[in-house]
């Protein structure tokens, strides 16, 4: 149900201690832990991804629900939501993001210092939604920033949040310090900042940025009618 | 035409500056800000700590549900109006039923009625306990009142899940009457939890009532008079914390809450304490309705079984209609030209004019104030923007 | 609460306003009074003032567009066709200029009443698109006729700060007016059909003439 953003071929790599199994477990015995620092680095980060207080819509409200008692988010290491996006490592965009507030959610990704993640709460932060009709409305939030994990539902139940940060925290397991598939954070070609839109005078501009998202390209039958049976 | 204007309304207000210290900063107080209940922003102008201008800015989350819904049917807006005051979806629901109901005569079946009376009363329990909290939360209470009425609120929305099939966004009731009957257990069960309600007001009540903290910081803080209160159009509890006798279950009539007898809590001073208490009695009250409801509730059908639901068309003309939603008065307008979609569907969102007096609230006060004011007035952007 | 009794003690005590019953058909039975520009305020503060009435909660403040029509008639004409005077078919066109309405529903808290509706026409839907504010009198419409100029256009005079509400302050168009135009931002559609598979064609073939 979940899915992860497969723009670029990500493929999860297993994870390497460069130690042999049965002398870690001889090792362990008496009190050796080994392990590799890509596993010790990631364990680090993903074991306490802090959030940015950032709901706007109704699905804020579950948001808001996944970390009070019942669903507690707090033991997966979100322990706190952080009010300033300088002290955050996670944006959960939930809710409808209108053209008015586009430029400020981009603002406020781009005052967050890596490694950051996002994820796309509901379906009116993954494509608009059942607003997607509207004038003032954006049709997702990845127009502008890069998104890691879409979460679908109108709203999705805290269960859903839950199970999107544990996808969250193992892509970022998997993530290698070096190499081609290694994060922005330590790659110093891939921009960690992006173009803020200005307010136009009938839109946006730009109505997208094209080096995040390009629009995926209807398919259109040979004959040109569609299941409606009109043309 | 200076004549007209209301003594009580003095919206060109001057600065209040003492000469000599002028030392002033404009601040964007949102839209992203842990205290503003959504996207809503503020430019204040303070000297020092206080307030001496503040010019809310709206649309951050304007979604345009009034123009999609002329382009959608009737029925087809229902789901829409769930998500308009999020934290209430049930009201919302009931409001747009009794505007269409009204403007193509539709009676709704005494069942459908106990129903939605129950229903709204639940809705309206859990969106004060959780306003409370939020209050709290904003006032830097961090997170204990918040969780106390959440875990009320997920109490409820399982009773809502069972019926509805959804915890929010429950899309329940239906021009005519309510989509789908009680399941077997449902009744007992909602029972059993209004029954535990008092025991969890009584605990909330003794946690902050009396707290000093919160004394301090709420009694005589956002002092609205009751002539400004009508004039604003103030309704709900707001305006009833500034003494205005206004609660349109008891005025409308409408549905069926002339049969069960319950008081409406009124305050004296209109500052944000009345506003709190009136919340926290009127959770008393919503207890005592639930209660004659329940015992009350009749079997029978819960539509009529003569309304067209394929193909509603009603007649040309225009309804005005409204209940008493959790946040005020919520209505809707709605002019029909005889097609299957509205001509004009307006929402007359209780938030949006609720907030009118927020410059009036928050003048000459300290920043903090400002919080606990605009937590105090109730505000979901789903409904102020639309 | 009569009406027809509201309009004739209106008319007998504010000199000189023009009302005019509008008939409402639903079953709701809610009629409006189509009140004329000049005289709204004053029709306004005689219904919040007056003893009987004291309708001083103004509740909700609508806007609605009503775009200009264009009726054609067939006309029989006598007129010279080859030099022989014939009855010919003609066909007139009549244009009913359109108009913005604002729509005022009033309650009173005094006294437990209402709804009473009041309407306000503009003359026409492009420069003639003034009407009076009535903030002045009910505060509650401050805000609502904001919406209202955002959305529709209409320009309130009197209003203490007439500005948009809910777009922001550089955008151009009135959004809620029937013959507005979305802007094409590609919207994506899995199983496109009518407007959004043409729109949909045209940018293929503009991604791929680039």
């Amino acid at each position: 149900m979940l899915s992860t953003k497969t723009g670029n071929q990500f493929e999860l790599e297993p994870r390497i201690s460069g130690v042999d199994e049965s002398l870690k477990n001889e090792l362990s015995k008496q009190g050796i832990f080994t392990t590799s620092l890509q596993e010790l680095y990631n364990w680090g980060r993903t074991r306490s991804l802090w959030p940015l207080n950032f709901g706007l819509a109704c699905c804020a409200i579950e948001m808001i629900a996944t970390t009070m008692a019942r669903y507690d988010l707090a033991r997966f290491g979100a322990e706190v939501f952080r009010p300033s996006p300088r002290q955050a490592d996670l944006m959960i965009v939930a809710g409808t993001v209108t053209k008015k507030m586009a430029p400020q959610v981009v603002r406020l990704y781009n005052q967050m210092p890596e490694p950051k993640y996002v994820i796309s709460m509901g379906a009116c932060a993954i494509s608009g939604g059942p607003f997607k009709q509207g004038y003032n409305v954006l049709k997702g939030i990845d127009r502008y920033i890069p998104v890691d994990v879409y979460i679908p539902g109108c709203p999705p139940r805290p269960e859903a949040l839950i199970d999107a940060f544990m996808e969250l925290q193992k892509k970022i397991d998997a993530q290698p310090l070096t190499g081609t598939h290694r994060p922005r954070h330590l790659n110093a070609d891939q921009p960690s900042e992006f173009v803020v839109p200005q307010f136009g005078q009938h839109d946006l501009e730009p109505t997208r940025n094209p080096a995040i998202w390009t629009p995926p390209l209807v398919q259109i039958s040979q004959t040109g009618t569609d299941e409606s049976g009109s043309n | 035409m200076s004549a007209a204007i209301h003594p009580a309304a003095p919206f060109h207000l001057e600065p209040m500056i003492e000469p000599g210290k002028e030392q002033l900063l404009e601040v964007s107080m949102g839209p992203q800000h842990p205290s503003t209940h959504g996207v809503f922003r503020m430019n204040v102008v303070l000297d020092g700590e206080r307030v001496v201008r503040l010019k809310p800015v709206f649309g951050y989350l304007h979604r345009n549900h009034e123009k999609i819904a002329e382009n959608e049917t009737y029925l087809g807006s229902m789901p829409y109006t769930d998500r308009l005051d999020y934290m209430c979806p049930l009201t919302n629901n009931w409001a747009y039923a009794l505007a269409v109901e009204q403007l193509a005569g539709i009676q709704v079946p005494e069942r459908a009625e106990y129903l939605r009376v129950i229903t709204g009363e639940l809705t309206r329990l859990q969106n004060h306990a959780c306003l409370i909290g939020f209050l709290l939360q904003d006032m830097g209470a961090s997170g204990t009142p918040l969780m106390y009425a959440f875990r009320q609120r997920e109490i409820i929305l399982d009773l809502f899940e069972a019926l509805t099939g959804a915890r929010m966004m429950c899309n329940y009731m239906r021009f005519g009457g309510c989509r789908v009957d009680l399941p077997a257990g449902w009744l007992d069960q909602a029972k059993k939890v209004v029954a535990d309600i008092p025991r969890f007001l009584d605990e909330y009540e003794r946690l902050l009532v009396s707290n000093e903290i919160l004394m301090d910081r709420t009694q005589d803080v956002g002092v609205l008079s009751h002539e400004l209160a009508v004039s604003a159009g103030i309704s709900g509890p707001m305006a009833r914390a500034s003494g205005v006798d206004y609660d349109i279950r008891k005025v409308d009539h409408y549905s069926i809450y002339d049969r069960f007898s319950f008081r409406v809590p009124l305050g004296s001073h209109g500052d944000v304490y009345d506003r709190f208490m009136v919340r926290v009695l009127e959770m008393r009250e919503s207890v005592s309705i639930l209660q004659q409801a329940m015992r009350d509730i009749p079997e029978g059908p819960i539509v009529d079984p003569k309304t067209k639901i394929r193909g509603f068309r009603p007649k040309p003309g225009e309804a005005y209609g409204r209940i008493e939603a959790p946040k005020g008065e919520l209505g809707f307008y709605l002019v029909s030209d005889g097609s299957p979609n509205p001509y004009r569907y307006r929402v007359r969102p209780p938030s949006l004019v609720n907030l009118t007096v927020l410059e009036d609230l928050c003048l000459g006060r300290n920043v903090a104030d400002i919080v606990v004011i605009l937590g105090s007035i109730d505000i979901v952007m789903g409904e102020v923007d639309r | 609460m009569n009406l027809e009794a509201i309009k004739s003690e209106i008319e007998a005590n504010v000199p000189g306003c023009r009302l005019e019953m509008v008939d409402n058909p639903s079953p709701s039975g809610q009629h409006s009074l189509l009140l004329d520009a000049q005289h709204a305020a004053a029709v306004a503060v005689y219904l919040r003032d007056a003893a009987d009435l004291r309708f001083d909660f103004c509740s909700n403040v609508t806007g609605i567009d009503w775009p200009g029509k264009e009726l054609s008639q067939k006309v029989k004409v006598r007129k010279l066709v080859d030099g022989v005077e014939q009855e010919v078919d003609e066909v007139r066109t009549t244009t009913i200029p359109g108009s913005l309405e604002v729509v005022y529903h009033l309650y009173s808290v005094e006294k437990k009443h209402g709804p009473i509706t009041l309407r306000l026409r503009t003359q026409d839907r492009d420069t003639g698109v003034h009407l009076p504010s009535l903030t002045p009198i009910w505060r509650s419409a401050e805000l609502q006729e904001r919406e209202i100029f955002d959305l529709f256009g209409v320009v309130f005079d009197g209003h203490p700060d007439l500005r948009r509400l809910l777009m922001w302050d550089d955008f151009q168009d009135h959004p809620m007016r029937r013959d507005y135009v979305d802007p094409d931002d590609y919207e994506y559609e899995p199983t496109a059909h009518d407007a959004v598979l043409q729109r949909a064609n045209q940018h293929r073939s503009e991604e791929e003439g680039r």
